[in-house]
């Protein structure tokens, strides 16, 4: 099982619920994922009030763990204040910390980022920090009382796969205890899978699945390809090498050519 | 058969049409103290089916199609016929893949194509759509006029008036839209605004598509263009907030360099009513029937389903909407 902040996890898939189709469809792709963690943006949805409304009301009707982000914040104030309405509209000291840096690719702006993550684990708050996967800013995220990294492996929505794998590996060799999420850029279920045969914890997507043709389809099939890269990773994957390996025996064996 | 219509948004105004068409006499009241200043009043007024199919369920089309027709028949004039061009910039051309991919009835359009469509756009962008097939309507002219027919047709309007009584009345058709107390509907919060240039002329309304925010553009009367609209997950029906406006404009900048000076005539925010599904609903509840959750696809998919209504009416044998369902399953 999957420790999160003490909270056991069953379901390595965690699930964003923007882009949608509809919130019918958002609810089917939830249940055939099987995640037991959502997360939903406070900013973008409040639109300067408090309240997202029945929305909301849909998102907590799915009977699963909520974990809302910062998503759209571009200072460490904004990030901090949201966080604190979070915990009032959710009722949940988990926070998905996002502090943007840059508009165009949505890279996580990390000194900002570090920095909000200290003012929330004061606070006590549970920080999911939204990171790229440079090694020291995990270090520096950790010092700041995160026990859980959610690096990137490709910008917000580019369904491009793992951009920098050795950087991943890496990342996952340097903190074997931390649970380590990729948060950003998986399009496909290959590429969730191939993240966890690296050893990574858990995956979180959105773009992938709500804008796939059929979401909830796709997101069966992302469950099953995050389960089979973790199940890979554990049973010892087999190293690949230049020549062939007969898997019986030649020697001794009637030649006929 | 005496019949009250409340609500005199696309809905109201639809069914109040069809159910006068089949003979009944019927009252339209409205809380407003005249038509508009409503969602529909700040709807784009695109008769899209095949564009929506993007992220509309295969209802949307089979429902849809036929809305360019009914609102021509019904306001001779009113109906422009002009398709639906669809853009991408190069750094976004995944997305019009995907657009493409999920839609049909639609071509491939060249530079040259798109410089012949709309002289102003041309060399802009390399790839496009074209939905040959779609159309658009003002929808404030279009609901003005339908009033004015609704008038000449003998219908009564009561603007102003929260309390008519449901007594002499055989049946009451709820279409106020998200004032409508049904718990199952939730606010989806859509901004706007009218631009004003005479520096930039377009013969149809332009999809620009955007992973992050999809815009479109309908060009209206007295170089007036319409600019919509923003998708937000909210009950707050405020003032248009300062990031949907950069975003709108952005949009629109992007499309044309022009449209940075062009005058804005108004800004407009609005709550869609939505069921969960994003799709309307005749449902029937004794003798009121509820006609709700058009979600931003009032004036495409209101005159199916006012012919829905009207049928209920008509047929109260007939269960609500399992006719809508079985299509929508089979699709």
């Amino acid at each position: 099982m999957l420790s999160l902040y003490g909270t056991e996890i069953a379901s390595r898939l965690l699930l964003g619920t923007a882009q949608y189709p509809s919130p019918a469809i958002l609810t089917a792709a939830a249940k055939a994922s099987g995640t037991e963690i959502v997360t939903v943006s406070l900013r973008r949805e409040s639109a300067g009030g408090a309240s997202g409304g029945r929305f909301w009301s849909l998102i907590r009707e799915l009977g699963v763990r909520i974990l809302p982000n910062t998503a759209g914040c571009h200072t460490v104030k904004e990030a901090v204040t949201t966080a604190r309405m979070a915990r009032e509209v959710f009722a949940t000291d988990w926070i998905k910390l996002e502090v943007i840096g840059n508009h165009d690719t949505l890279q996580p702006d990390v000194f900002a980022l570090v920095e909000a993550a200290r003012i929330l684990t004061d606070e006590g708050f549970a920080v999911f920090p939204y990171t790229t996967e440079d090694l020291v800013v995990a270090e520096r995220l950790l010092e700041a009382g995160c026990k859980v990294l959610m690096p990137w492996c490709a910008p917000i929505g580019s369904a491009t796969g793992p951009e920098n794998i050795r950087a991943l590996r890496s990342l996952r060799a340097h903190f074997p205890d931390t649970p380590l999420i990729v948060d950003a850029g998986l399009g496909r279920p290959s590429q969730a899978a191939e993240v966890m045969e690296l050893g990574f914890d858990a995956v979180l997507l959105n773009t992938a699945v709500a804008r796939a043709g059929d979401p909830a389809r796709m997101a069966a099939a992302f469950a099953k390809a995050v389960e089979a890269g973790h199940n890979a990773f554990h049973a010892g994957l087999v190293e690949p090498r230049d020549t062939a390996v007969p898997s019986t025996p030649v020697i001794g064996q009637a030649v006929f050519s | 058969m005496r019949v009250l219509v409340k609500g005199a948004g696309v809905a109201g105004l639809t069914v109040a049409y069809e159910l006068a068409s089949r003979g009944a006499a019927v009252t339209v009241c409205e809380v407003r103290p005249e038509i508009g200043h409503n969602a529909s009043w700040l709807a784009g007024g695109m008769l899209a089916p095949w564009c929506e199919r993007e992220s509309a369920e295969r209802a949307v089309v089979t429902l849809g199609s036929g809305a360019a027709d009914w609102w021509e028949a019904v306001l001779p004039g009113h109906v422009a016929r002009t398709g639906t061009l669809v853009l991408a910039h190069a750094r976004d051309a995944p997305e019009l893949a995907r657009f493409s991919a999920r839609t049909e009835n639609h071509r491939r359009l060249s530079v040259e194509d798109i410089a012949n469509l709309e002289p102003d756009l041309a060399g802009r962008f390399r790839h496009g759509l074209l939905f040959a097939e779609e159309a658009h309507l003002d929808p404030r002219r279009a609901m003005e006029a339908l009033a004015r027919e609704l008038n000449a047709k003998g219908i009564a309007f009561r603007f102003g008036d929260e309390q008519v009584s449901p007594s002499g009345f055989d049946r009451i058709i709820d279409c106020t839209g998200i004032a409508s107390p049904d718990p199952d509907l939730r606010g989806v919060r859509g901004e706007m605004l009218i631009l004003r240039t005479r520096e930039i002329a377009l013969t149809r309304p332009v999809r620009l598509l955007h992973p992050r925010h999809p815009i479109y553009i309908v060009p209206r009367a007295d170089h007036h263009f319409m600019v919509g609209a923003t998708m937000i997950e909210t009950d707050n029906d405020g003032p248009v907030t300062a990031r949907s406006l950069m975003e709108l404009l952005n949009t629109a900048y992007a499309l044309h360099p022009a449209f940075g000076e062009a005058e804005i005539t108004e800004m407009g925010a609005a709550l869609r009513p939505a069921y969960r599904d994003n799709f309307p609903r005749v449902s029937s509840c004794g003798a009121t029937i509820t006609v709700n959750g058009f979600h931003r696809h009032g004036f495409l998919l209101a005159p199916a389903m006012a012919r829905r209504a009207a049928d209920l009416v008509f047929n109260s044998d007939m269960e609500s909407d399992n006719e809508i369902d079985r299509q929508r399953r089979s699709a």
